[in-house]
């Protein structure tokens, strides 16, 4: 006997699933057809799911799959160059200074507008992590990456961020 | 600088990714150095923030009902397990019930058929002229049925047996032509009948003489023909022109 059916696993993650869907494709339209696809693959392939093993991290992994297969998820994926990834990057660099870079609590806007100008390999892993609170193990079996890859991507991503939105601020 | 290495460590820090024992000794050098007590706190923050601002589309209603119809039919594999059973129950007893009834019309249809070949053989007794071809010689009664009938059969040689043969005529099944030949042993008659196999007239494959409506029967099939025995002869009889009919070539 299953320990839950595919309804029970699925649907209390599609408020989530959604809010991610329309991260990545940035509009309503497609991201309704981002889950809706995400839905229908995972079903089909529910079989496969060994129970016990992380649904979440197995459905997010279909819908970013799904998504990456899309004219808008080919053309995100390739805004940014992950080449040096593998490297021992310093994950430290440009600390910049604290106080001009504190951010406020009336900056949501502004965090939310630098989030949607990233690069989505950057924005999808910082929504992982930081929305989603995935574990890293999670989020690489999410983006199908190692877990050395998950880590250095999350220091470039919020770093990224992070100059995003002094330049917003800027402007 | 001695810092790094925590900088380094701050992410997994916030990120609940550090052993205890690392995430203990990083807590105690941030207690103690501004510089990365300060680091820590604004990646605190931007975590925070990101956490609050990625909250943001929400799906309408429109659309939540369309995917919970869609993956609906709730919990398949249950419902399945639940109802297959009780499908192929409900399955095999139709089948079985349409085995019955088409076996009890299949054998309805036979004994039908076989009436139908009694009321001939009674008929051809009560004719005055039960025959179309008179003849006792094989060889004049076989050649008689070609062109009459469509298909052509061989005819026993009756030397040395107690039957003669008197002759045949055409007779009809269900609209299908065959021959009747009539027999006779002592004082009965016997008439053999030969039908086209068709569906209507394939057997049980059974064998043998039974009695039909006080008339012994017997009846075979070989090389798509139908073959019917009726007298009142004893079934003896009947299975000896039968047996007789099989061989002849």
């Amino acid at each position: 006997m299953l320990p839950g059916s595919f309804e029970d696993l699925a649907m209390p993650l599609f408020d989530r699933l959604y809010n991610f869907a329309h991260w990545l494709t940035q509009d309503r339209a497609e991201a309704e057809d981002l889950v809706q696809e995400t839905y229908a693959k995972a079903l089909k392939g529910f079989r496969s799911f060994e129970p016990g093993t992380n649904f979440r991290a197995w459905i997010y992994q279909i819908l970013r799959n799904t998504f990456l297969t899309s004219r808008t998820g080919l053309k995100a994926a390739n805004s940014v160059s992950l080449d040096d990834e593998g490297a021992a990057e310093n994950l430290a660099v440009a600390r910049g200074t604290p106080e001009s870079i504190l951010l406020q609590r009336s900056d949501q806007q502004l965090v939310q507008d630098a989030l949607a100008q990233i690069a989505m390999p950057f924005r999808e892993v910082l929504l992982l992590c930081e929305f989603e609170e995935m574990s890293y193990q999670e989020i690489s079996v999410a983006l199908s990456v190692p877990v050395g890859t998950v880590m250095s991507r999350l220091s470039r991503a919020r770093r990224a961020l992070r100059e995003k939105v002094q330049e917003l601020r800027k402007n | 600088m001695a810092c790094d290495n925590w900088m380094d460590k701050l992410d997994a820090y916030m990120d609940g990714e550090l052993s205890a024992a690392e995430a203990r000794a990083l807590n105690e050098h941030v207690k103690q150095c501004a510089s990365c007590g300060a680091e820590a706190l604004r990646r605190v923050q931007q975590k925070r923030m990101v956490q609050a601002a990625a909250l943001k589309f929400k799906p309408d209603a429109a659309f939540r009902a369309r995917i919970r119809k869609q993956i609906g039919s709730p919990d398949r594999t249950h419902w399945m397990a639940r109802w297959v059973p009780v499908l192929v129950a409900v399955a095999a007893a139709f089948l079985i019930a349409a085995f019955m009834i088409t076996s009890q019309r299949s054998r309805g249809n036979e004994q039908q058929l076989l009436s139908e070949l009694v009321d001939q053989h009674v008929a051809s007794l009560a004719s005055a002229t039960p025959v179309d071809v008179i003849s006792t010689d094989r060889h004049t009664v076989k050649p008689w049925f070609a062109g009459r009938i469509p298909f052509s059969f061989d005819l026993p040689d009756l030397q040395n047996t107690p039957f003669t043969l008197i002759g045949g005529r055409v007779a009809y099944l269900q609209q299908s032509p065959g021959a009747e030949l009539i027999f006779r042993v002592r004082l009965h008659q016997i008439s053999v009948f030969i039908f086209q196999e068709r569906t209507a007239l394939h057997g049980n494959g059974k064998e043998g003489v039974r009695t039909d409506l006080s008339f012994q029967v017997n009846s075979w099939d070989r090389d798509g023909l139908r073959y019917f025995v009726i007298g009142d002869a004893g079934s003896s009889d009947i299975e000896r022109l039968s047996k007789l009919m099989q061989a002849a070539e």
